[in-house]
């Protein structure tokens, strides 16, 4: 399945229905266990060749952060808010995308010359904005977007630069992508890929799905903020999109078993995969809940390097993204 | 003895995360003297000592092994070393403190220059100093990822206390070691968490807890003080006897455990303080929600200057907590 396919799919936290049948039917071609748990996450086991090894569990979540309609002016603009962390600064005036359907709407906010001095220099909040669907009244409104309705920003795939791309919700389709990639393969160990839901409202799905899971590892495929342009000094950098795929020792969420962290930084250069340790520790991933779900599990977290995560355009490097998907497939075949 | 497991304990290299080291130093100590001991995934090593009753309890008491540190994250031309905090380790605590690496590397710990306009230092205005004159030099010593803790020590004060880093929870460690060693013939099963990443959330004892499935938990560690000039709350003394805690901010202590650590007291004549932390919590929390529930208590030990290089606790109180202890096991 190619990238763009997955980040062009509709799939908010809650409701990731459309993204989940898309990765469904592609891992049903490549994995006869395929079910779906009551937190909606899809588990994908493949036994492997040696029952004695350890089994492994690969998860990346299929949510992204997107927004939620909440309610209606009298002149049928529409009243929401954020699903997921978004910041307020970086909506308006984007394109959304409203519902399976795809009805599209633009985030409005009152024009410079209407704005008082005073509320130039103020950002406006999620309470003071508003999607313009082009309705013409509160009925209207209600009809084409009812309460509850989900939006995710409408942003188009796209190329740049030295190999570039720039897409909504690459985080976290890229893990998708590439876990899809890993079960192309047969190993000696048990894979068990977990496509997760809800990860961006707090680590949700993974709670559940980690919890009813036998294994002894787990790596999680992330997105991670990069942080590592315009005046931001040196030493708060996160990790630098074109040096590789990031190994966390540790974050908000979860510090990575030691073990496994050392493992991957060895496997990468022993394989001459591009690797780059974490520098910063912000954030927290579905490892947290693989980590301490039940009975527990070594984790470790591989992260692609984002720019502007959690806007309208992430903006990823290839190089790092095959990256990510080389790494977890020589440690899978390293078992 | 009491005081030779602590000191052995508290020279154990163990942040938050790597607590590998303290792990063997215990393993080293009950070798031969319990009937299993086991790590999980999280790290936590899990040890033994049936009881001599079948129907007995299975009682999980935990200590934890980890204690706060500076992770690396980033490092300067010039060879200094940038850090973030595993656990709650303050920058002005830290300031001019000696630190040192797992594998054995020193440095000290600079705050530079003062925030402007005064007030706190913040973690962003701390450097590690170890030395080297460039990043090159700093990197074949240290790594980005690589943790600091404060240097060990043994910092005997008077006849009875002693200052040292990583009291917190090391001194509940070498609590359960000679717990583990003392108990004889006891009705019920005792379960020894020696648990990882308390400091970061009760990360450790939660698995632990789940794994183990016990009847009743004890979380031991250390609270705070409320003896010195301008300390005056909580109301627990150094030398005064173990606290047994009510309530903190992870939980409130089950009723049962609770008064069955006030009987045992009684029953082993120790002087016991009672416990009430407006803030912090152990992993007694983590144990108690574990599965359907797991009815919890924790007996404290009462530290002073917390979270620091020089953590002081007095072996009186340490000495009643090991007598109390005992009784304990069969008493709930």
């Amino acid at each position: 399945m190619e990238l763009r396919t997955l980040t062009d799919a509709f799939g908010p936290s809650g409701y990731e229905n459309p993204v989940r049948a898309l990765i469904r039917k592609a891992a049903e071609k490549r994995c006869d266990d395929v079910s779906v748990d009551r937190m909606g996450n899809l588990i994908c086991r493949k036994p492997g060749r040696d029952r004695t090894k350890p089994a492994v569990a690969v998860a990346a979540h299929m949510d992204e952060i997107g927004f939620i309609i909440t309610g209606y002016t009298d002149d049928g603009l529409l009243r929401f808010r954020p699903i997921g962390g978004i910041d307020p600064r970086v909506v308006v005036s984007k394109w959304l995308s409203i519902g399976e359907e795809g009805l599209p709407g633009v985030i409005g906010a009152p024009p410079i010359h209407l704005q008082s001095a005073e509320e130039r220099g103020q950002v406006l909040g999620f309470n003071k904005l508003y999607i313009d669907i082009g309705a013409k009244d509160q009925k209207e409104a209600e009809g084409l977007a009812p309460l509850g309705s989900y939006a995710v920003f409408d942003t188009p795939y796209m190329e740049f630069g030295e190999g570039f791309v720039a897409a909504k919700a690459l985080d976290d389709r890229i893990g998708c992508f590439n876990l899809l990639k890993l079960l192309e393969e047969e190993y000696d160990s048990d894979l068990i890929c977990v496509f997760v839901t809800q990860e961006e409202v707090g680590l949700r799905g993974s709670q559940t799905a980690a919890f009813a899971l036998e294994a002894e590892i787990a790596v999680v495929l992330e997105g991670t903020a990069a942080n590592d342009l315009g005046d931001v000094e040196e030493r708060f950098h996160v990790c630098t999109p074109g040096e590789g795929v990031c190994v966390s020792f540790m974050d908000r969420a979860s510090i990575a078993d030691r073990e496994l962290f050392r493992a991957m930084l060895e496997l990468a250069k022993a394989q001459g995969i591009p690797a780059q340790v974490k520098r910063g520790i912000t954030g927290g991933n579905d490892a947290a809940s693989f980590q301490r779900s039940g009975r527990g599990m070594r984790t470790v977290v591989l992260s692609v390097p984002c720019r502007y995560i959690h806007s309208a355009n992430n903006v990823a490097k290839w190089s790092d993204i095959r990256a990510q998907a080389d790494l977890a497939r020589a440690f899978l075949k390293s078992l | 003895m009491l005081r030779d497991t602590l000191k052995t304990l508290l020279a154990a290299y163990g942040p938050t995360g790597s607590e590998h080291a303290v792990a063997e130093a215990v393993k080293g100590l009950l070798e031969g003297h319990v009937d299993s001991m086991r790590t999980d995934n999280m790290g936590n090593l899990i040890v033994e000592k049936f009881g001599t009753d079948p129907e007995g309890r299975r009682i999980m008491f935990s200590a934890h092994m980890d204690h706060i540190g500076l992770v690396v994250t980033h490092i300067e031309k010039e060879g200094f070393l940038r850090v973030s905090n595993v656990g709650g380790i303050s920058p002005a605590y830290a300031w001019r403190r000696k630190v040192v690496f797992e594998n054995g590397v020193p440095g000290v710990c600079v705050v530079e220059p003062g925030p402007k306009g005064g007030g706190q230092p913040g973690l962003e205005h701390l450097f590690i100093d170890i030395g080297a004159q460039s990043r090159e030099e700093a990197e074949k010593l240290v790594q980005i990822g690589d943790i600091a803790v404060y240097a060990p020590d043994f910092i005997p004060l008077g006849k009875h206390r002693i200052a040292a880093p990583a009291m917190d929870d090391r001194c509940a460690c070498a609590l359960l070691v000679e717990m583990l060693l003392y108990a004889e013939d006891q009705k019920n099963t005792v379960v020894g968490v020696f648990s990882t990443q308390e400091e970061v959330g009760l990360r450790g004892a939660g698995v632990a807890a789940f794994n183990i499935q016990p009847d009743v938990g004890l979380a031991l560690d250390v609270t705070a003080w409320g003896d010195t000039p301008e300390v005056k709350y909580p109301a627990v003394k150094l030398g005064e006897g173990p606290a047994v805690k009510i309530m903190d901010r992870s939980m409130i202590a089950s009723p049962k455990v609770r008064d069955a650590l006030f009987e045992a007291a009684r029953a082993a004549g120790v002087q016991v303080q009672r416990e009430v932390l407006a803030f912090g919590g152990t992993d007694g929390g983590a144990i108690q929600q574990s599965r359907g529930g797991v009815p919890t208590g924790t007996l404290s030990i009462p530290c002073r200057y917390v979270h620091s290089a020089v953590e002081t606790i007095d072996m009186r109180d340490m000495e009643g907590a090991l007598k109390v202890l005992l009784q304990f096991i069969d008493l709930v």
